[in-house]
């Protein structure tokens, strides 16, 4: 539960209000404070499709990505419950160390449940049932950590169906709850739970007993956090473990956000020694959000779509701040919502088929808010007189433009991607990667203006215009094979021409041969000159004279290919790679307030504090408290004052002058006639108020006792940021 | 050899089987035996034997006591986390379970003593009863009654019962301030490296004879016996690399008796295994895998310790090398470092005596959250908004534990932390974001 305040302490909650809030839906409260109230529905459910698909992708993509490691995870588990019984010499010799896995997962700990959930279901399910996961921060001794993996061993394993014996047992046994939590206890059980397993099945009773004997399933224990626990506990938790390694099939996995040599920091050799591990290094987190950002953003399939400056916002949490992907998705969520919370036309962001349903829908409102559009109003703009006229007066013409003008939406966006793909592939390689090196960079830089003309772009086609001649060849042959997938009329054109420049390419090869010998010809004829005795001036003029040759030299024919292929894609950028703020209509898909988004997930606790305390009216939204020149007026709250009075002062703050300045203010507050004895005079309210606020300020860290002077404060706050 | 523990009460047939369990610890065990006496009589109350690791304390007592077959509760005090758990397993082992379900929910020890001395009346001892306790460096940290009171369990019970203290530590570290009954000592000394020969050849292969392994064992001690006199790591050391050393037996290059081209080919596979899997850099189970790859493979695998690199978040990388600075420079010197108008400071004459050694040699220093937002705050190098982020940054490097938090984590005002990085760390982290870090550090000036 969060509260509104900004200390850090206790909050009491009371839980009576839920069960009323409950009952409000989720519908109601979207719908609170929702612009244009007509559509909220529609826009409620268009906003809930989106997100449990943009939730649904994200956590099958996951799953894709963590299949690898944890695969080989599982492949670890069922390996070690079946070489447990093995009777050479060689496994009885050895010591029985305890199987473990060390799973790297990267520095952003909350995105860790995720993996964890999903890889203790796929060992629940395919392994074994006795899977128990801690963490460091509900184990702080070693009891605790006992007493939670039994817990969670025990008590998911033991389910439904012998219900009555665990109540049976509950009751004899309730005196020595606590002091049974030990491994003996676990081996106890465990011993109980692989025999009934082994009799309760009567249709091998007792044909393979031996068999049953070699499947024992192992027993996991998930070390969330291994860097949070506390060492000691850890280690005697792994010595008492390997007493019992020989009757209970133990197996760990740890979770590790730094690197694998934090074991060795936490373990001495006397106890790593018990160990057998082995590691396993999961996806790197910018690796992660490459493949996110790629699959859920830059994709025409999600009508949805964020801005640049937006964008920029959330990754630049990501990269700056936390590399947690989970926050990025609830980055884009919380622009999901306020996009269809604030901007009424997001009822036409969604599919095709039902954006030009929704739009024969709309009310003459929203159609005036259509008008309203910057963008439709440059596009306006662009029309004929009569047709001006009849956009801006006609209902239903509008309607029909609009319709058309969705569809141009849509194939913008179909165009988009891939050229923005090809585009990446062409300069993703390029020396010191003037258009960046990942896809989502150059994405940015074409949300964010036109991107030919940008100064890196024409430094990118200059050095595209040098590459070599198989490398221009695979990266084309690589931009085909991605416009090829694509089904838009455009873009398959696109293709055919691109197959034909490949082709010709193909050809130079065999038509070269013959071609070659004249240009090298032309080229050596004057460098052989120059091999004579010449001095300074004619070695000038030969140089000048190469230098004319070769600008009037005719190009060979592969240059000239390889500027028609530059041209082409030169083309398809021009075409295909304008801002989206270009398109009329964008705003019904883009959401653009990036200092939203920056406001609720990159909160500055102290910046609006001091807002707070600085223009009260914005908080209180008393209009008494509004002032112009940005001065606090003297009727605001007293610990307002206060601190306006504090910043004219310098590092340490007489505390009576302080009181005085106080006074005049709240004295002038309360109209009392400033020529009267009474003006400005300390009475005990006033001093008590004073104290109030000043020890209010105290508690919010702007100022602190110090012991330099007597009845002095020292502030601790300088300038306003 | 076998025949010399000969003690009266015991059979001689279970002496001779005792002896054989026992190569090298012929001494230890006659003492015990002796100490022991016949089955019915009296023993001393207390009896405590250190010895260092894998010097065969537990296995010896386990293997009189069950080969002589006298009654005994033998319990690890690591196990133990509470003294009721001690006391249920003591009661459990010598009386069985009805015994130790009359020990109340938080027994105290005169619980124990009370219920014990109950079951004893029950069921008098006619033989000696011996509890072992291994790992009892660990009652020192239990209730401070604790250990007196086992030492003279005995008197307290009025039982036949002997007490066995098995620790890798001397009895001096033992003795409460407050005194107690002296146990009597015994030291197991090391296996010497004859012993460790003779011991470790008897669990020879079945599938080669006993020269052979002896040979092998040999070569192996010559290896890592410099390092590593623990029998139990010896005898896993042994065992991953059998496969190996028989390997040109196997492809029938060499004969059993070539010593010397087995030492040859052993060698340096032995010394590899001495840096890697010795010291778990490589878990056994690769270790098995690599000898089963071909040579040239073999490079791929990297140890634990090869793998430090982290990836952070670009201010996290920030905090945490203002957290170094902040650590390993006095805080006088930050005005030099962070500030553009600071003027020559010689370093000779600014320093204060203790500063003249490096910060490097001392460790790192505590310093106060808003000296390290400072320092932040001035080596970034664009302006930064003081977010919750930030804040939250650092609390989870301190959970990653990069930097320890060195005040009370309940303390909010003012929080104290440690830099706890290396300098290589450090180094390649700077590397990363382009930030000279020695350049400020002022033991480099």
């Amino acid at each position: 539960m969060s509260t509104s305040s900004v200390s850090k302490g206790c909050f009491v909650f009371k839980p009576s209000g839920k069960k009323k809030m409950r009952e409000l839906g989720l519908e109601d409260h979207f719908a609170e404070g929702c612009e244009g109230a007509e559509n909220t529905a529609a826009r409620f459910e268009l906003c809930q499709q989106l997100w449990d698909k943009l939730k649904t992708d994200t956590e099958a993509l996951q799953d894709e990505l963590n299949r690898k490691v944890l695969d080989s995870l599982l492949d670890l588990t069922r390996k070690c419950s079946t070489t447990r019984q093995h009777s050479d010499w060689a496994s009885k010799m050895r010591a029985s160390e305890i199987p473990t896995a060390a799973l790297v997962l990267g520095v952003n700990v909350p995105d860790h449940d995720m993996t964890f959930q999903s890889l203790s279901e796929l060992l629940q399910q395919s392994v074994t049932p006795h899977v128990a996961s801690v963490q460091a921060k509900e184990c702080g001794t070693l009891k605790h950590l006992m007493k939670r993996v039994l817990e969670r061993l025990t008590g998911t394993a033991v389910d439904d169906e012998e219900e009555e014996e665990e109540g049976a047992e509950q009751t004899s046994t309730p005196l020595h709850k606590s002091s049974h939590c030990s491994l003996s206890t676990l081996c106890d059980w465990y011993n109980a739970k692989a025999r009934k397993s082994s009799t309760g099945t009567p249709g091998k009773k007792r044909s393979s007993p031996t068999k049953d004997e070699h499947q024992q399933p192992p027993v996991v224990i998930i070390f969330k956090d291994l860097e949070a626990f506390n060492p000691r506990v850890l280690q005697n938790f792994i010595l008492i473990c390997s007493l019992y390694i020989e009757r209970l099939p133990l197996m760990f996995i740890f979770g590790i956000a730094t690197s694998p040599s934090t074991i060795q920091h936490m373990l001495p050799h006397s106890v790593s020694s018990l160990l057998c591990i082995e590691l396993f290094q999961s996806l790197s987190c910018t690796q992660h959000l490459a493949t996110v950002i790629d699959k859920l953003i830059l994709t025409p399939q999600f009508p949805f779509k964020l801005n640049g400056k937006v964008m920029q916002v959330l990754i630049s949490i990501f990269l700056y701040h936390d590399f947690s992907v989970r926050n990025f998705i609830k980055g884009v969520q919380l622009a999901l919502l306020e996009h269809f919370h604030s901007q009424p036309l997001s009822v036409l962001c969604c599919k095709k088929k039902q954006a030009l349903l929704n739009v024969t829908q709309l009310g003459h409102l929203d159609l005036e808010r259509v008008r309203q559009l910057p963008s439709f109003k440059r596009y306006v703009e662009r029309q004929e007189h009569q047709e001006q006229v009849s956009l801006l007066t006609d209902d239903g013409h509008l309607k029909e433009v609009c319709q058309r003008l969705i569809k141009d939406l849509r194939k913008y966006h179909k165009n988009y991607y891939p050229v923005l793909r090809c585009l990446h592939t062409l300069t993703s390689s390029l020396p010191r990667y003037p258009l960046g090196k990942q896809i989502r960079e150059l994405h940015l830089i074409c949300l964010e203006k036109n991107v030919s003309e940008n100064e890196d772009y024409q430094s990118a086609m200059k050095l595209l215009k040098m590459l070599a001649k198989d490398e221009l060849i695979t990266l084309l042959q690589r931009c085909a094979d991605i416009l090829q997938s694509v089904k838009s009329k455009k873009m398959r054109t696109a293709h055919v021409q691109l197959e034909e420049l490949l082709a010709k390419f193909k050809q130079l090869d065999s038509a070269a041969v013959e071609t070659a010998p004249v240009v090298e010809e032309n080229i050596t004829s004057p460098v052989r000159n120059l091999q004579k005795k010449t001095d300074l001036f004619q070695l000038q003029k030969t140089l000048l004279e190469m230098n004319e040759s070769r600008r009037s030299k005719k190009l060979s024919p592969f240059e000239v290919l390889r500027n028609d292929a530059l041209e082409f894609i030169d083309g398809l950028v021009k075409s295909h790679l304008c801002p989206p703020e270009s398109q009329t209509l964008n705003e019904a898909c883009y959401y653009s307030s990036s200092a939203t988004v920056r406001r609720h997930l990159n909160a500055a606790p102290r910046t609006s504090i001091q807002a707070a305390l600085r223009t009260p009216y914005y908080y209180i939204q008393n209009d008494s408290l509004k002032t112009e020149d940005g001065s606090v007026s003297n009727a605001a709250p007293d610990i307002c004052i206060a601190y306006k009075l504090h910043l004219e002062c310098g590092r340490l703050i007489n505390l009576f002058d302080w009181l005085e300045a106080y006074a005049t203010v709240v004295s002038a507050a309360e109209g009392n006639d400033p020529d009267s004895d009474d003006y400005g005079k300390v009475d005990e309210v006033k001093h008590a108020r004073f104290i109030q606020a000043v020890s209010e300020l105290e508690f919010l860290g702007f100022i602190k006792s110090t012991k330099q002077k007597t009845d002095h404060v020292a502030r601790l706050t300088w300038g306003g940021c | 050899m076998t025949a010399l523990l000969q003690h009266p009460g015991y059979e001689d047939e279970s002496l001779q089987r005792v002896a054989e369990q026992l190569p090298c610890r012929e001494a230890q065990s006659a003492v015990l035996l002796s100490l022991m006496g016949q089955p019915q009589q009296y023993s001393y109350p207390s009896i405590f034997i250190y010895g260092h690791r894998a010097s065969g304390k537990s296995h010896v007592m386990h293997v009189l006591l069950r080969e002589l077959e006298l009654p005994h509760a033998t319990l690890s005090c690591v196990e133990c986390v509470s003294g009721v758990l001690l006391f249920e397993r003591v009661l459990l082992s010598l009386f069985g379970h009805e015994a130790a379900a009359l020990l109340p929910r938080s027994a105290s020890l005169s619980d124990f003593v009370r219920v014990y001395r109950q079951q004893c009346s029950l069921s008098p001892a006619e033989q000696t009863r011996f509890i072992v306790m291994e790992k009892a460096e660990l009652l020192r940290d239990a209730d401070a009654n604790l250990l007196p009171a086992l030492l003279r369990l005995q008197e307290l019970v009025e039982d036949n019962v002997t007490v066995v203290l098995l620790s890798e530590i001397a009895w001096d570290k033992f003795r409460p301030n407050t005194g107690c009954f002296e146990p009597l000592l015994l030291h197991f000394p090391d296996y010497s490296k004859g012993e460790l020969q003779q011991i470790l050849s008897q669990d020879r292969h079945p599938s080669y004879s006993a020269d052979f392994y002896s040979s092998y064992i040999n070569i192996l001690l010559g290896v890592f016996y410099s390092v590593c006199r623990d029998l139990r790591e010896l005898r896993h050391l042994a065992a991953l690399n059998f496969s190996k050393f028989c390997e040109p037996v196997a492809e029938g290059k060499v004969k059993e008796t070539d010593t010397h081209k087995l030492w040859r080919n052993i060698e340096p596979h032995l010394k590899k295994a001495m840096q890697t899997v010795y010291l778990r850099e490589v878990s056994s189970l690769q270790w098995e895998q690599m000898q089963q790859m071909e040579e040239k493979e073999t490079g791929v695998v990297r140890g634990l310790s090869a793998h430090t690199h982290i990836e952070l978040p670009y201010y996290s990388k920030f905090l945490l090398i203002a957290a170094y600075l902040a650590s390993y420079n006095p805080a006088r010197t930050d005005k030099r470092f962070f500030l553009k108008h600071h003027g020559k400071i010689k370093k000779t004459n600014f320093l204060k005596k203790n500063e003249k050694t490096s910060n490097h040699l001392l460790g790192p220093k505590p310093f106060p959250l808003d000296r390290l937002l400072a320092i932040f705050y001035s080596v970034v190098d664009n302006r930064v908004a003081p977010t919750a982020s930030i804040f939250s940054q650092i609390s989870s490097l301190v959970t990653l534990q990069l930097l320890a938090q060195v005040s009370h984590e309940d303390q909010l005002d003012a929080p104290k932390y440690k830099c706890a990085v290396s300098m290589d760390f450090i180094c390649a982290i700077s590397r990363t974001v382009n930030f000279d870090i020695v350049k400020y550090l002022y033991d480099f000036l």
